[in-house]
């Protein structure tokens, strides 16, 4: 039997012709990611091995960016701990305020990850690589302290589920349609421990940005990994960007799965998940009316120029309600600096949003648009848990940025198609 | 090694988010963490978890972030280990890394009941429920996975091998 993309890409990292899904595998990593939260206490357990220096110091990677600008003396405190350690170690890939971004939008963006690497990084959402054809997975700090001492980690090869989307795409409907479509239909531990391969024609007519959506959020349905197979649009992207040589993996046709899903998107609508879990999705028209206090566009799964270029096709011309604040957090320097060239700020500025410099922030109830007790959010975020964006007592709902943009107009959840 | 305490019980999908919010992670300090573990699932957690309690819970424990934070704050809050049906995987594996005991067993975290006094002998993966008399089984660690455990958790393993190889 053939091996699966993720197979073939851990296969390649321990030195394997074959590796089959169960077994336990040392890998070499490319990469070690580290952000303000994780990191310090990665650097705490790192200082405990006894190693003087990290296995190399242009393969680790440190941003700060979940509660930075400092949001108070606690997490400057923090931010402190990962600056001094990478000044240390000459950390090569360290990214101050105004020149950071949201770690999963600014790796793939500086071309420091790309197809066939191996990645791991101590924040859930290192899986978004895998819209780029890479392997990448989330671990904990002191998975990472490891990584940084060895440049290897231990890994279970997981079984893989093949997605194949059929079918056009309708108007509106996006890369994050197709994946809160995807986890409402397995749940959110559908794919516990293994990888998600998403695969057919609408997957291969999307761009890199939904791709890297899709990825990002295989995390939700409980996965190690979510992986787009490379393709020319991937070449397109990485090539003039990528800072290393690079690697297209394909699956072989006779590889196992241990299952495959066949979804139509021509007949899916823009999806909503409801609280309190990712997999609580319906189609927007089934939660039009639900009234908000507040929007979100931004995050590592939908801060890039396309989401916000897709924000902004809705709102030009037209007011946030009077009884919202939308936040608009474009996720990296670059893309600040493109959104603005391209007039995206206009539009959002004469709508009445705010616009954040690149953060975490509300995504995670860190800071910069924490909700209420009783407050309702539409987010372009990856989880709507309890208390997630603050209070325990407010709620928050997925979408994309363009349902997140009309219900910012309309001040009530909405289909982009509703703002007249 | 027998664990013992009473149980504070927990439904599925239990998240990280949950057992530590975000809002407290400006901190990596265990003690300050421990005090608001699982404070959104169960305000009387915090104040009420005695040294050697057991949390039981249904499926996916532990989903969500990476944070871990909340098996830190487990860990510091002295509960001595967590039973669930299945664990989310990033929390599986800070769980081992940081040496705090976790126990994959279905039967168990359906028949305990909250305030129920359970013994885990570890090495063994037996539970125990004394107030019920009954008798559950833990799923198998993989053999690897013991070693982490038998060295005191992944820091301690990763400096043993670098030792041996002389890198340190």
């Amino acid at each position: 039997m053939g091996m699966t993309i993720t197979e073939k890409i851990l296969a390649a990292h321990a030195g394997r012709e074959k590796v089959e899904p169960g077994e336990l595998i040392n890998v070499r990593i490319d990469l070690a990611l580290g952000n303000d939260i994780t990191a310090p206490v990665a650097i705490r357990e790192f200082e405990k091995i006894g190693v003087d220096r990290v296995f190399d110091r242009d393969r680790v990677v440190l941003v700060p960016d979940h509660f930075v600008p400092n949001k108070d003396i606690k997490s400057a405190q923090q931010a402190k701990i990962m600056r001094e350690f990478a000044r240390k170690h000459g950390i090569t890939h360290y990214f101050e305020v105004g020149r950071m971004g949201v770690e999963h939008c600014l790796l793939p963006e500086q071309g420091l990850v790309g197809p066939g690497d191996l990645v791991i990084g101590a924040d859930s959402h290192t899986c978004t690589y895998g819209g780029l054809g890479a392997f990448s997975t989330g671990v904990g700090s002191t998975d990472l302290a490891a990584a940084m001492a060895l440049g290897e980690t231990w890994l279970k090869v997981p079984e893989s589920v093949k997605f194949i989307y059929h079918g056009e795409m309708p108007e509106w409907v996006t890369g994050k349609d197709l994946i809160l479509y995807t986890i409402g239909k397995i749940g959110v531990d559908g794919a516990l421990y293994m990888a998600m391969e998403f695969t057919g024609p609408a997957v291969e007519r999307m761009p890199v940005d939904g791709r890297l959506t899709m990825a990002n959020m295989a995390v939700e349905a409980g996965a190690k990994n979510g992986i787009v197979p490379p393709d020319e649009i991937t070449r397109r992207y990485v090539e003039g960007r990528a800072k290393r040589p690079f690697t297209f993996f394909a699956s072989d046709p006779d590889a196992g799965y241990a299952r495959e899903y066949d979804f139509d998107v021509s007949k899916m609508e823009p999806a909503v998940a409801f609280p309190h879990l990712p997999e609580n999705v319906k189609p927007v028209s089934e939660a039009s009316g639900i009234t908000i206090d507040q929007a979100v566009i931004g995050s590592c799964t939908n801060g890039r120029m396309d989401d916000l270029r897709e924000a902004a096709r809705v709102l030009r011309g037209r007011k946030v309600n009077s009884n919202v604040r939308l936040l608009v957090i474009p996720g990296t320097q670059e893309i600040y600096r493109q959104a603005m060239r391209e007039g995206l700020f206009e539009i959002f500025l004469d709508a009445g949003a705010a616009i954040s410099t690149p953060t975490c922030g509300p995504c995670l109830g860190g800071y910069m648009g924490i909700l209420a007790e009783g407050e309702r959010c539409i987010a372009t975020t990856n989880r709507n848990f309890v208390g997630r964006m603050g209070h325990p007592g407010s709620e928050v709902y997925l979408s994309s940025p363009a349902v997140a943009a009309a219900s910012a107009v309309l001040g009530r959840i909405a289909a982009p198609w509703e703002v007249k | 090694m027998e664990l013992r305490g009473r149980t504070w019980k927990f439904g599925n999908d239990v998240d990280t988010d949950v057992i530590i919010p975000a809002r407290y992670l400006n901190t990596s300090d265990p003690k300050e963490l421990a005090v608001h573990c699982m404070e959104d699932a169960d305000p009387r957690f915090p104040a009420g978890v005695k040294p050697g309690d057991i949390i039981v819970a249904g499926k996916n424990f532990g989903c969500g972030s990476s944070r871990e934070h909340a098996p830190i704050a487990i860990k510091a809050a002295g509960v001595s280990c967590v039973i669930a049906k299945t664990f989310a995987r990033i929390f599986y594996r800070n769980a081992f890394n940081i040496g705090l005991p976790i126990f994959e067993s279905p039967e168990a975290a359906d028949r305990i009941g909250e305030g129920d006094e359970v013994a885990v002998d570890v090495e063994a993966g037996v539970i125990r429920n004394i107030t019920r008399n009954e008798t559950y089984r833990a799923t198998q660690v993989p053999p690897f996975m013991q070693q982490i455990i038998a060295a005191g958790g992944l820091i301690n393993y990763v400096a043993e091998r670098m030792k041996r190889d002389g890198k340190v």
